[in-house]
């Protein structure tokens, strides 16, 4: 079986067993306040962690391309306070013109 | 039980049906950017039926398309799932279900369901209940629809860059974190997983730099007082 076949059945697997488990465990369990606190802070890490790489790496390197310019667009489009549709599509936008003509 | 009147349950039907149809016509760039990213149609639409979680199955497919292995992919895919199960948690007291319903509800348990449920809670439990049921099971219909028309898409789009997605998708990843940066902790802690994550990259397999970050989340969460 293929690494992207692991990739799909164990995150598949794991979504579904915290589902199920919040659904089933009683509340107590799980309301102390550094529990709540660090689940929280996790996506936050993690989703900038994943920003930061898929912006300015390629494989093991450090690069800086036309992702850079997609990303500063969308992080402009961000503090006006644009849709999050618009954020996404000047992103892609201004990446594919530098792609293409850069 | 409260008395919900037929307005009220058809407002509850159209904040459901128009969250499920927004939130699923995502899932044609994620079928697209799976796709993108190595995975086959078939594996993408696997991905959506089983997964049903966007931030998971865009980190999973991310991080293999940047050339990590399957065990950070889905050690990451899976701790942005773990939200989930807090959903549940606040959930289960008000769906009261169990066996077969229960594992239904378990696994439309999402974002949008249990926000759609919550933003109707000054119309009782039932409107709850209502509002969970629609908008897990429209979003799960749609989600599913899309993602299938993405991939099937991306297929014939050919080189994913000339079209942006490689921006696109750490795009969207930033619009959904830039919400949650309320405090200063919060800012600071995604300046230093930032920092943290491009520093790793040269020395360590694609993947791993970005699930260290957790480590440095708990760190943050259990000193704070």
């Amino acid at each position: 079986m293929s690494a992207m076949w692991w990739g799909v059945l164990g995150t598949s697997t794991a979504a579904f067993a915290f589902k199920y488990i919040g659904h089933s465990v009683p509340n107590h369990m799980m309301e102390h306040p550094k529990v709540l606190r660090v689940n929280v802070l996790i996506p936050i890490a993690l989703l900038t962690a994943l920003v930061a790489v898929q912006t300015f790496t390629d494989k093991t390197k450090l690069t800086f391309d036309h992702r850079v310019l997609g990303v500063s667009v969308a992080l402009v489009a961000l503090l006006l306070k644009a849709p999050f549709p618009v954020v996404v599509l000047s992103a892609a936008i201004s990446s594919a013109v530098l792609y293409r003509f850069g | 039980m409260p008395i919900v009147s037929a307005t009220s349950r058809s407002a509850t039907l159209r904040k459901s049906f128009t969250v499920s149809f927004i939130v699923g016509l995502s899932g044609l760039a994620f079928g697209a950017a799976s796709v993108a990213a190595g995975f086959s149609v078939l594996q993408s639409c696997f991905l959506s039926l089983l997964t049903f979680s966007g931030a998971s199955q865009f980190a999973l497919v991310g991080i293999m398309g940047a050339g990590g292995g399957a065990i950070s992919g889905i050690a990451t895919a899976s701790f942005l799932g773990i939200r989930n199960g807090l959903y549940g948690l606040r959930m289960a007291p008000i769906m009261k279900v169990t066996g077969i319903r229960r594992i239904v509800a378990a696994h439309v348990t999402i974002d949008e369901s249990t926000g759609v449920a919550l933003s109707q809670e000054d119309l009782g439990d039932d409107a709850m209940r209502t509002g969970f049921w629609f908008t897990g099971i429209g979003v799960f219909i749609f989600w599913n629809l899309f993602t299938l028309l993405g991939a099937l898409g991306a297929q014939r789009m050919g080189d994913p860059a000339s079209w942006g997605l490689d921006a696109a998708v750490p795009a969207l990843f930033l619009g959904i974190v830039w919400p949650k940066l309320k405090t200063t902790t919060d800012r600071l802690l995604a300046g230093v997983s930032l920092v943290t994550s491009l520093s790793l990259t040269p020395y360590m397999p694609a993947g791993l730099p970005i699930i260290s970050t957790a480590l440095i989340a708990i760190f943050f969460g259990v000193v704070k007082k």
